[in-house]
């Protein structure tokens, strides 16, 4: 369970307030206009940005002061998710353990987790010998060795096509199903919420809204998901 | 992130290294001595003229650099290689090149005088900014190439998808980059010009040309007067960092995106008559520079026969020295960067070495040493620490940015994977930095080859280095022969350099 | 066993060198060069002391004494060599010299009666040019006069440079400010150290370089080349004297005099013309090496006395910043 504590973010004069639990399991989707604050709040919670006041609590336990690597957070940026002078494997590697001295177990399930998104055989490759879809699938290979509860998603596909985008949004589905983790992601298009979000919640005006039901969210608009939907 | 831990130990080591002897020298002298009307002459004259070599260096360097930048032509990397000779030529090697351009009986003059045009004279305030032009319009070049090729390629898209004109370019994407840069490589080649002595005094024409560095000579010998000494090498410090603190204020431009690391084409550039620009650009310099070193390798090959044996010994002696010293300023300021990383100032106490005087600075060492031990004996440790201490400025200014740049776009896939401490140095900052690193061992090692070791009162007679054994050849009337271990230092130096910045360019990874 | 030999051979070796006497000479860089005098003074001398002799280099003469001055009495140098006389009255202010009975049969141009040190070398400042120079000149009046132009060293770090303006004022006296105000326009440069004039001149930056009347000896001995000449000045040229000094606490006093005695005989005094290109201070029986005869020889000596040297020095150096700061 994530539990935003009246929390308070204060970036060059803009304020945003998020105040609600999101239970173990469910996948949220953040939606909203640009500049609303969407990806500050996901900064925020993986640590990256401390907020004015409030809390973050994972299961209960305070992690509003710990540095991003302690926190039981995998997250994916917008761009800049693999280090393109380190191999494929190393990029992987480095989820599992960052002085990536891996024992036979671990290797193994770097090569499992390769397999699972699709690129067994390209280990030793850099990443700018890869596609883009390719590069997108070697930071889900990450996520998924990294076994972290809470996954988030800061529009990391946003330069894929959308075949290939909603191809990486079922893996994501497929992944968190396999982890059993929390997924909150950021997002532009409805559809995409609609895929694999099973609650949603509007940023909007400086507050974000406590997680409602997306299929339910998208039936009954309010009126600040109207505006932004434009309907 | 990296703790800056190590970063503050080794500046507080450099600070201790500077002003330990500095302390030692006042309380030996029994306080400082206030340097008297002609002292301030010689303050005036370093400021203006290190004030004018840094500004042309600078303003000279933009063309140049841009040409180099967006042009592609076989040779561009002998080139750029070469063009970094001067400024780890010996001094006085240098300046018999420069001289035999632009000199009385020089190549020049020579063709003016044919031309029936009037000679022009070298020897003055504008002879001294052209010699350090000639030493330090390379290092300037290298610093914005390096700023050049991290506006990322997709900005030079964006722009020709646009269809932006050059000059648009210039000002939307190059000039901020210019402006980020131009404080930085300002207050480099300012202070190296600062302490400028033997180019200042040979080409200044006379006690015109009187440096703070020649001050000290004189407060030294010729009045024993250590207080008035330490006193002018404070001035000499202080003055530099001041100008440091100015120029780092001011090189806080914005940073560059990522962008992965291809060759840069460029859109805007295609024109013809920029195509010639550019072109007259690099001829014009590589002319400047290399005509010159054409000349010293020439009366280097005469003389090459006359070498004896002596001299290769003494490149074996400068070789480790060299090697020595360029791990230890690697060491102290990739230690100084991390930590430069959190505090922006810690970098100038990097710059102080090379405004040290250095007669200031071994009257000091040698005093701390002396009653303990044989100054000859630490003469290879002190010596390689004293070339350390002087190519930390310029390996900081190189490395700094490329950190900078690692932090800035991967910083936060960093943080979130937990690389810390010794797994983020080596999965992110000391990959990334490869290019910076080899460039800036490049420049320590042949800095540290041509160096004099001026700290000569820890000489050690036995193992002379070879621009030691130079200089011995020339005050032996054996001009050829020293012209012969110029050459053998050039290339030596070169060659090192060539090594370490190919070691640092390896395979391209993107 | 293998062990117990090498031992037994390590104490040998260390009773070896217990056994021989090091004795420690500071001199100046140019001195103990492989092509100065230094390395054929250690082999002639060790051949006949039993001992080590040990150079130290520092810079030159004026750096010598300021290493000097910074280690004061806790100094390893059991003998100073390479002063002259423009810093033997300085150097005798240490308090750090001993008085030796080391005397010889000088031939110097002046007299020599100093108890402390010692003359091992000598020669006369002048200008050098090529031998077809038109027009030379023959006095410092007829130099200031001539469009000819001259590379000098900044007496401020180089010991040619402060001879030259000991040679000015120790000729003109009052007028030196003026000869400079003449000469001021024929100086291409001034630089700082002798090897960057000599440099300059050799590539034909100017027309003549300060230097010494022995110069020319080099050229021709060393290389068959008698295309450079001294000009000989009618005031007459000043004097280098080069002096070595015992240092008073020194542990070994037998050896240090032994040395200086050996200094003033024909084994170290026929090393110098053609190593360190000066006049030996006592002519070796063989006489001067050929070519020697060649030189200049001026009509006057000049010489400032070693104690006058410092004030006239000071006052000289006034004068010279003056002019030339114009």
């Amino acid at each position: 369970m994530l539990t935003l504590e009246k929390l308070q973010i204060v970036l060059d004069g803009f304020t945003l307030d998020a105040d609600f639990q999101l239970e173990q399991g469910r996948n949220l989707a953040l939606i909203g206009p640009s500049g609303a604050g969407k990806s500050t709040l996901l900064n925020v919670i993986a640590g990256f940005l401390p907020p004015a006041s409030g809390r973050v609590l994972w299961r209960g336990e305070d992690i509003t002061a710990l540095a991003p690597g302690k926190r039981p957070i995998s997250m994916l940026f917008q761009d800049n998710n693999l280090f393109p002078h380190l191999t494929v494997a190393q990029n992987i590697g480095l989820g599992i353990r960052p002085d990536l001295k891996l024992n036979a177990a671990e290797r193994e399930a770097l090569n499992d987790a390769l397999t699972r998104v699709g690129l067994a055989g390209m280990a030793e490759r850099k990443p700018g010998q890869l596609s883009g879809g390719q590069q997108s699938r070697v930071a889900l290979a990450r996520v998924l060795v990294q076994r972290k509860p809470l996954v988030l998603l800061d529009e990391p596909f946003s330069a894929l096509g959308p075949a290939l985008k909603h191809d990486m949004l079922r893996l994501v589905g497929d992944l968190m199903q396999e982890i059993g983790g929390t997924l909150i992601m950021v997002s532009h298009e409805p559809e995409d919420a609609q895929m694999i979000a099973d609650v949603t919640s509007v940023v909007a005006q400086g507050t974000v809204t406590a997680p409602k039901p997306t299929a339910a969210l998208f039936e009954n608009p309010p009126r600040v998901l109207r505006d932004y939907l434009g309907s | 992130m990296i703790r800056g831990g190590p970063g503050y130990a080794a500046a507080a080591f450099v600070l201790l290294f500077i002003f330990g002897p500095l302390i030692v020298v006042f309380a030996r002298a029994g306080g400082g001595t206030l340097p008297g009307p002609a002292d301030w002459a010689a303050v005036r004259f370093s400021v203006t003229q290190a004030t004018l070599s840094a500004l042309f260096s600078v303003i000279l360097a933009i063309p140049v650099s841009r040409a180099l930048a967006r042009r592609k032509f076989p040779g561009r990397n002998m080139l750029i290689t070469l063009l970094g000779a001067p400024f780890i030529l010996p001094v006085i090697v240098a300046v018999l090149g420069l001289l035999a351009v632009f000199g009385r009986s020089g190549i020049l003059n020579s063709l003016l005088d044919w031309a029936g045009l009037p000679t022009v004279q070298i020897y003055g305030l504008h002879g001294v900014v052209l010699a350090h032009i000639f030493f330090n319009l390379p290092l300037a070049t290298r610093i914005f190439l390096q700023a050049w090729q991290q506006i990322p390629a997709e900005r030079f898209r964006l722009a020709a998808s646009l269809n932006m004109s050059a000059g648009q370019v210039l000002r939307r994407l190059e000039i901020p980059m210019i402006r980020a840069t131009a404080p930085g490589a300002f207050i480099v080649i300012f202070a190296i010009c600062l302490s400028s002595f033997t180019v200042a005094l040979t080409l200044g024409g006379g006690p015109r040309a009187t440096t703070v560095e020649l001050a000290i000579y004189q407060a030294f010998r010729f009045d024993f007067d250590l207080g008035r000494a330490a006193v002018l090498a404070v001035i000499q410090t202080v003055l530099a960092g001041i100008v440091a603190l100015f120029a780092l204020k001011y090189s806080r431009g914005e940073g560059f995106g990522a962008g992965l690391d291809r060759v840069v084409r460029r859109w805007d550039a295609q024109s013809a008559g920029l195509r010639i620009t550019d072109a007259a650009v690099m001829i014009l310099t590589a002319l400047f520079l290399l005509l010159p070193l054409v000349l010293v390798v020439i009366n280097g090959i005469n003389g090459w026969a006359k070498m004896p044996d002596q001299v290769f010994t003494a490149l074996w002696v400068s070789l480790v020295i060299s090697l020595f010293s360029t791990a230890l300023a690697l060491v102290l300021a990739l230690a100084i960067a991390l930590a430069a990383l959190h505090r922006g100032w810690v970098e100038v106490i990097g710059l102080l070495g090379i405004v040290s005087s250095p007669l200031v600075l071994g009257t000091g060492l040698f005093l701390i040493v002396h009653p303990y031990a044989d100054p000859a004996r630490l003469a290879f440790v002190v010596t390689g620490l004293v070339n350390a201490l002087t190519a930390l400025p310029f390996v900081l200014r190189v490395l700094i940015p490329s950190l900078r740049g690692s932090e800035k776009n991967f910083g936060r896939l960093a943080d979130m994977l937990g690389l810390t401490g010794w797994a983020r140095l080596r999965f992110l900052l000391l990959p990334r930095a490869r290019r910076a690193l080899g460039f800036s061992a490049g420049l320590a090692a042949a800095f540290s080859m041509g160096d004099l070791g001026v700290i000569t009162l820890f000489a050690d007679p036995g193992s002379a280095t070879l621009p030691l054994q130079m200089y011995r050849l020339m005050g032996a009337f054996r001009m050829e022969a020293a012209a012969g271990a110029g050459l053998l230092l050039l290339v030596s130096s070169l060659g090192l350099f060539w090594i370490f910045d190919k070691m640092g360019r390896g395979d391209v990874d993107a | 066993m293998k062990y117990l030999a090498f031992a037994t051979g390590l104490f040998a070796a260390t009773a070896a060198v217990a056994e021989t006497p090091v004795l420690t000479i500071y001199t100046y860089e140019s001195f103990v060069s492989d092509w100065g005098p230094g390395p054929a003074v250690e082999k002639a001398f060790e051949e006949t002391c039993g001992c080590d002799l040990q150079f130290v280099g520092a810079g030159d003469g004026a750096a010598l004494l300021g290493r000097l001055k910074l280690e004061g009495k806790r100094t390893k140098a059991d003998i100073v060599l390479g002063l002259d006389t423009n810093l033997t009255a300085a150097a005798l202010e240490t308090g750090l010299f001993a008085e030796t009975a080391v005397s010889a049969d000088y031939d110097l141009p002046v007299a020599w009666n100093d108890p402390v040190f010692v003359p091992y070398d000598w020669g006369y400042f002048a200008f050098v040019q090529n031998a077809d120079l038109a027009n030379a000149p023959t006095d410092f009046k007829a130099l200031a006069d001539s469009d000819l132009k001259i590379v000098i060293q900044d007496p401020r770090s180089s010991t040619p440079g402060l001879g030259l303006l000991m040679w000015v004022k120790a000729a003109y006296g009052d007028e030196a400010p003026a000869i400079w105000e003449g000469l001021s326009d024929n100086i291409v440069t001034v630089t700082k150290g002798w090897s960057e004039a000599y440099g300059l001149f050799l590539e034909g930056e100017a027309d003549m370089v300060l230097s010494y009347t022995t110069s020319p000896a080099y050229h021709l001995i060393a290389e068959s080349d008698a295309s450079k000449t001294a000009a000989k000045f009618s005031e007459g040229h000043y004097m280098q004297i080069e002096v070595a000094g015992k240092i008073a606490n020194t542990d070994q006093p037998e050896l240090a005099d032994k040395f200086l005695q050996f200094m003033v005989t024909d084994a170290f005094q026929s090393i110098i013309p053609t190593t360190n290109w000066m006049y030996p201070a006592v002519t070796p029986e063989a006489g001067l090496p050929e070519g020697f005869e060649t030189l200049i020889q001026p009509e006057k000596a000049l010489i400032v006395p070693a104690d006058q040297a410092d004030a006239v020095r000071d006052a000289a150096l006034a004068e010279w910043l003056e002019a030339l700061s114009k």
